[in-house]
Order: structure tokens, then C-alpha cells, then sequence
């Protein structure tokens, strides 16, 4: 905890709120101008014109310690008998490679490295969520207060990237973007439009027909936008939720010897689970990756 | 929980994400998986093809044993065939050479007896003079009978 003065809600909402660095709004005494926001509600305030500081920080760590490694191991990658490093990149890769020739069926040289970087590197922003919830928020609070002279519970440090939504929303809608142009692509505007507006209902009779395009449009439209958003909140929601039982069970660290016990237990039992969630969920944004750009390929 | 900015940021970096690995990270590897599985599959064909020659060439050293056994167990025959050619032969000449030498022998006999004969002619020429001269004492020339003589002589 950042101090022993403050509440189990003050707790989980200072853990939950993103280092901040926006335009302060209206009303503000420093309106107009950008800077960190020292409250929950500070950040709030701030609207879109704001950046989540550590969310991007920790997301690009984490993507480029992926980055880093495996373009060290694509340049020594030879023929020859693989061994270490490279042995465990090849399988991944090879991994990667089975599920795109499994459930994409064109040819795209976008899917396949697309994949491998959704999977690694979201697998890799949830792998911070077993960081135990407390070390680098505490560490960050006292970097800020020793070497800044903030007050530590002002220093937010929120360091799993796919718990904030901009995130698991920002890489969605890469995806959903992706599947847009293909879709144009392939299709062309006719077609893509046609598939919007010409299914599921059908019929011989032209002015029925005309009649089912508002019915039809309204159901695929819906379907389509449906595929970005679940995406994102899949992710996010999951991982929300696992790091917010490590937050709760962090709270009974301070509630004596005996509950202190029980949670070190749970939190052991919670993150050897929460291993099979991260891997789980950054194969299933991967498949579902896949999957969408196959649809927007393929023609009905 | 507040959706801004970092949206953006967040799209942006995993659009340069993507990208690198594009460029740097998948065709190197992938390139070098291609290349194992091709190795391996070379491997394995060289395999096949070795086991496929060692066949081929035991079967050809089974080849080349029948053949030499064939032609030791000629070597042999001929061998008997010319031993027994050869026994052949020495009898003949054997045989040859006993007749030769009992010819030889029995004309040796013959001469021998006709030399007796003719010894014995002889004496008894002599010794039929000899008779007839104690016979005829005086009367009888020894050269006017000589004709008589010799007539009994070839009638011996």
C-alpha cells in the first residue's frame, strides 16, 4: 500500500488509475495546458486529449524485449540444428504458421507475421499481470517521491497494458481496419457492400429484396462492428478482472498474519491459473485475428 | 478506464510492431525452416538412395559369388575331365608300349629259334656228311654231292 493512512478503495483505485499526461480541461487552474494529472479525476477531466504514460511505456517494453529477441534470433536463424533461443522462437513460429495455414485459406504475407506479433506481444503485456501487484507501483512511488518530491500516492503506475481498454481497443481496431481494406480489396465496394446488404435475407421477388437491404445492412452491420469490439473487451475484461482479484487479494496482506498467509496461497493458486488465462487469451485475439482477415478474403 | 489518446498510441505502435516483424523477424525464420525441411527431406532421399545401392549391391556381390562358384566348380570338372583324360591316355600308351615291347620280344624269340635252326641245320648238315662220309668213306666226294647236301638241308 502507498501509505498505511489510506482506505481498501482508495487502495484499488489508486491501482487502478493509468499515469496520466494530458491537457488539463476547463475550469482547471492550468487549463489549457498539458501535464500529469495528480487525481483519478484529474485524468478523468482530461477527456481524449490525454495519454496513458504507462500503458505505453510497459506496452513498448514489452514489445520490443519481443522485437529485440526475435530479430536476434531471425538473424542467426540458419538451417543448421537450432538450439536455446532459437529452438523456442522456431516453435512459435511454427506454431503460428499451423494456426494461419489452419484458418486462413488466401494468400496474404501480412496474416501470418501479424499473428505471431498479436500473439507474443499480447501474451507478454498479460505476463505483467504476475508481476505482483505491488513491487513497481511501490517502486515508482518512491522514485517519484525521492527523486521528484511527489506525493507517492499520486504516482500512478498501472504496468499491464491490456487492463486499460485503449489498449485491447487500439490493437482491435488495427485489426478491424485491416479487415476494412481487405475486405474493399477483395471484394471491391460492390461486393463488400453487397455482402452487407444483400444477407441473410434473400429473395427472387425485387422489391422484397430491396425491402430486406435497411433489414439485412442493420444485421451485418452490427455483426461487423460486433468483431472489433468483442475482440477488444475479450481481452480486456479478462484481464481486468485477474488483475483486479490480485488487487483484492493484495488487501489482505495488511489484515493480519493469518489472512496475510491465506492470500500469499491465493495468490500463488491465483497466478499458476492466471498462466493458462494470459496464454489463453493471446491465442484466442491471435485465432481471432486470423479468422476475421480469412472472412474479409474470402468471397460467399 | 478513461478511452484517449493511448488508443492512438497503442494502434500506432502495434502498426510498427507488425511491420517489423514483416520486414525482420518472419522471413528470416521462415526462410530457415524451408531450408531445414529441405535439408531433411534431401537427408532422406540420400537415405533411400543408400539403402537402394547397398541392395543393389549385395545383390550384385550375390551375383558375383554364384558366378564364381560356376565357374570353380568348371575349373574343377575341366580338371576332372582332363585327369581322367590323362589316365586314359597313360593306359593307352601302356598298352601301346607292352605290345611294342612283346613284339619286340616275341620277334627276338623267333629270331632266336630261327637262329637255333639254323644252327641246328647246320649241325646236322655236318653231322649227316659226317655220316655219310663214315658211310661212303672215300667213295664219295665231298664236292660232287655238295648239291645233294644242300637239297637235304633246305628239306630240313
Amino acid at each position: 500500500m502507498a501509505s498505511e493512512a489510506i482506505t481498501s478503495a482508495d487502495y484499488i483505485k489508486h491501482h487502478l488509475t493509468n499515469w496520466t499526461y494530458g491537457q488539463f480541461p476547463e475550469g482547471h487552474e492550468q487549463a489549457g495546458q498539458w501535464g500529469f494529472a495528480h487525481t483519478a479525476a484529474e485524468a478523468k477531466s482530461m477527456g481524449f486529449m490525454a495519454i496513458h504514460v504507462d500503458t505505453m511505456i510497459w506496452s513498448l517494453i514489452t514489445g520490443l524485449v519481443f522485437l529485440f529477441f526475435f530479430s536476434k534470433a531471425a538473424k542467426k536463424a540458419t538451417a543448421d540444428t537450432p538450439s536455446g533461443f532459437q529452438n523456442f522462437v522456431e516453435m512459435l513460429v511454427e506454431f503460428v504458421q499451423t494456426s494461419v495455414r489452419g484458418s486462413f485459406t488466401a494468400k496474404n504475407d501480412i496474416v501470418a507475421p501479424l499473428a505471431l506479433t498479436v500473439f507474443v506481444w499480447i501474451f507478454l503485456m498479460n505476463l505483467m499481470d504476475l508481476v505482483p501487484v505491488d513491487w513497481i507501483p511501490h517502486l515508482s512511488g518512491w522514485i517519484g517521491a525521492t527523486f521528484f518530491g511527489m506525493d507517492p500516492h499520486y504516482v500512478y503506475m498501472k504496468i499491464v497494458p491490456s487492463t486499460d481498454p485503449n489498449a485491447t481497443i487500439g490493437m482491435a481496431f488495427s485489426v478491424f481496419f485491416l479487415v476494412l481494406f481487405y475486405s474493399f480489396k477483395m471484394k471491391g465496394v460492390g461486393g463488400f457492400m453487397g455482402e452487407l446488404t444483400l444477407m441473410p435475407f434473400q429473395s427472387n421477388n425485387k422489391v422484397v429484396q430491396a425491402l430486406f437491404i435497411p433489414v439485412n445492412f442493420l444485421l451485418e452491420f452490427v455483426s461487423l462492428i460486433a468483431k472489433p469490439i468483442s475482440l477488444a473487451l475479450r481481452l480486456f475484461g479478462n484481464m481486468y478482472a485477474g488483475e483486479m482479484i490480485f488487487i483484492l487479494i493484495a488487501i489482505m496482506f495488511n489484515a493480519g498474519l493469518v489472512m496475510a498467509t491465506l492470500g500469499g496461497f491465493l495468490q500463488l493458486g491465483w497466478a499458476i491459473f492466471h498462466i493458462l488465462i494470459i496464454t489463453l487469451q493471446a491465442f484466442i485475439f491471435m485465432t481471432l485475428t486470423i479468422v476475421y482477415l480469412d472472412m474479409a478474403h474470402s468471397e460467399h | 478506464m478513461n478511452i484517449n489518446l493511448t488508443l492512438i498510441g497503442q494502434s500506432i505502435t502495434f502498426v510498427f510492431f507488425v511491420i517489423f516483424v514483416m520486414k525482420f523477424v518472419w522471413p528470416p525464420l521462415v526462410a530457415a525452416l524451408e531450408e531445414r525441411k529441405a535439408k531433411i527431406a534431401d537427408g532422406l532421399a540420400a537415405a533411400e538412395k543408400g539403402k537402394h545401392d547397398g541392395e543393389l549391391a549385395k545383390q550384385k556381390v550375390i551375383d558375383t559369388l554364384k558366378e564364381a562358384k560356376e565357374k570353380a566348380q568348371d575349373i574343377i570338372n575341366q580338371a576332372e575331365k582332363r585327369a581322367s583324360e590323362i589316365v586314359e591316355e597313360s593306359k593307352d600308351n601302356a598298352r601301346v608300349e607292352g605290345e611294342r615291347i612283346l613284339a619286340a620280344a616275341n620277334a627276338e624269340i623267333e629270331q632266336e629259334v630261327n637262329r637255333a635252326r639254323e644252327h641246328l641245320r647246320g649241325q646236322v648238315v655236318t653231322l649227316a656228311v659226317a655220316g655219310a662220309g663214315k658211310v661212303l668213306k672215300r667213295e664219295i666226294d665231298e664236292k660232287a654231292n655238295e648239291d645233294l647236301l644242300q637239297d637235304l638241308v633246305a628239306q630240313l
